[in-house]
């Protein structure tokens, strides 16, 4: 850099701009913090493509003390049904039981276990105080990947005609039901 | 002449190289079962695989994630390669269930344009302000001194060597 040193309102004008940068940067932290504990900013939640689109197609045995049911079962719904994956290792799974349960009374819920053992899914139900109308085992977790679910707990809502309305990859909250689970599913069934 | 302080040099080196190189050969790949037996296959499905995001490690591909999902993919991308699929069919296959998210490197549409030309977009930035600082003309040389100034320079410098 040569000539003149640069006029009094160009050196303010380079000194703000690194201090601009790093409020924006911080202010762009700060939002996503922000929204990761309000709930509303989850960088793990993946948007599933299945949004809209037909259940995938699987069929998948009994869970004690549930029975199993299959794509034909949620396609021929009239009324929305929600779709739990769940584990019985899954820590965050245990922490959505009590919301689940008090859940169970407006909108069925459809539990899937993923990767368990029989016994050990059957165990974790029983202890929950069984939310779910009906149970399916996915032993290998491959009909998981079909629904795109990358972890435990997930959740779908299913609407009239097996179409997927809805999609969580985090714990289910009392807040998730009240202003978005519910209002939804009250539509769907009009 | 001096002893050579490391007879075994050789096998030194070799040691070395091995433990540098190895982690280079790291693959998740716990089990060799999970390979495909044909071995121009079973490079495909690698391929595939490293391209594909390990959805619980997220910064991972599958091929380096020891996760469980990331093997049930890797299982999966096998058995879709044995079965003679294309590399864009399988790619297709599984963004239709996990978003262009399970994609490593992402494709070029309008949400991600900014992510694509951000390099050209650097490079131009740089050759702006360089040309922009290079451009400004530089100061004006300044006048000779005058008779009276050389005289003052002169009274100033001999006075300071008494």
């Amino acid at each position: 850099m040569s000539g003149q040193p640069p006029s009094p309102t160009r050196r303010r004008l380079l000194m703000a701009a690194p201090l601009v940068v790093a409020g924006g940067v911080g202010v762009g932290f700060w939002r996503m913090l922000s929204g990761m504990t309000k709930g509303s900013f989850d960088p793990h939640d993946i948007h599933a493509p299945a949004l809209n689109r037909p259940v995938p197609d699987f069929a998948l045995p009994d869970q004690a003390p549930g029975s199993g049911f299959s794509a034909q079962d949620l396609r021929a719904l009239k009324a929305p049904v929600l779709v739990n994956y769940f584990a019985s290792w899954c820590i965050p799974c245990v922490a959505e039981m009590p919301v689940l349960n008090a859940l169970k009374e407006k909108l069925p819920i459809w539990g899937i276990a993923y990767k368990d053992r029989p016994e050990h899914a059957l165990g974790f139900v029983q202890r929950a105080g069984n939310p779910y109308a009906r149970i399916a085992a996915d032993r290998d977790g491959l009909a998981a990947i079909d629904w795109g679910v990358s972890g435990v707990p997930e959740t779908f809502l299913i609407g009239p005609g097996g179409v997927i309305r809805w999609h969580t990859a985090s714990p289910i909250t009392e807040t998730m039901i009240t202003r978005t689970i519910m209002p939804l599913a009250d539509s769907l069934k009009s | 002449m001096m002893k050579n302080p490391f007879p075994r040099r050789g096998g030194v080196l070799a040691l070395l190289a091995c433990l540098l190189f190895a982690p280079f050969m790291a693959m998740a790949v716990d089990d060799p079962s999970e390979m495909l037996p044909d071995p121009a296959q079973e490079q495909r499905a690698e391929a595939i695989g490293a391209q594909l995001r390990c959805l619980v490690c997220q910064n991972e591909s599958i091929e380096d994630s020891s996760a469980d999902l990331a093997r049930d993919l890797r299982h999966v991308v096998r058995e879709h390669v044995a079965k003679g699929e294309s590399n864009q069919q399988i790619m297709a296959w599984m963004v239709s269930r996990y978003g262009n998210f399970i994609r490593l490197r992402p494709p070029l549409t309008i949400g991600t344009l900014l992510l694509w030309i951000m390099p050209l977009l650097a490079l131009c930035i740089g050759i702006g302000v360089a040309w922009w600082t290079f451009r400004r003309p530089r100061a004006p040389t300044p006048a000779p001194l005058s008779d009276e100034e050389r005289r003052r320079l002169s009274d100033l410098t001999e006075t300071r060597r008494e």
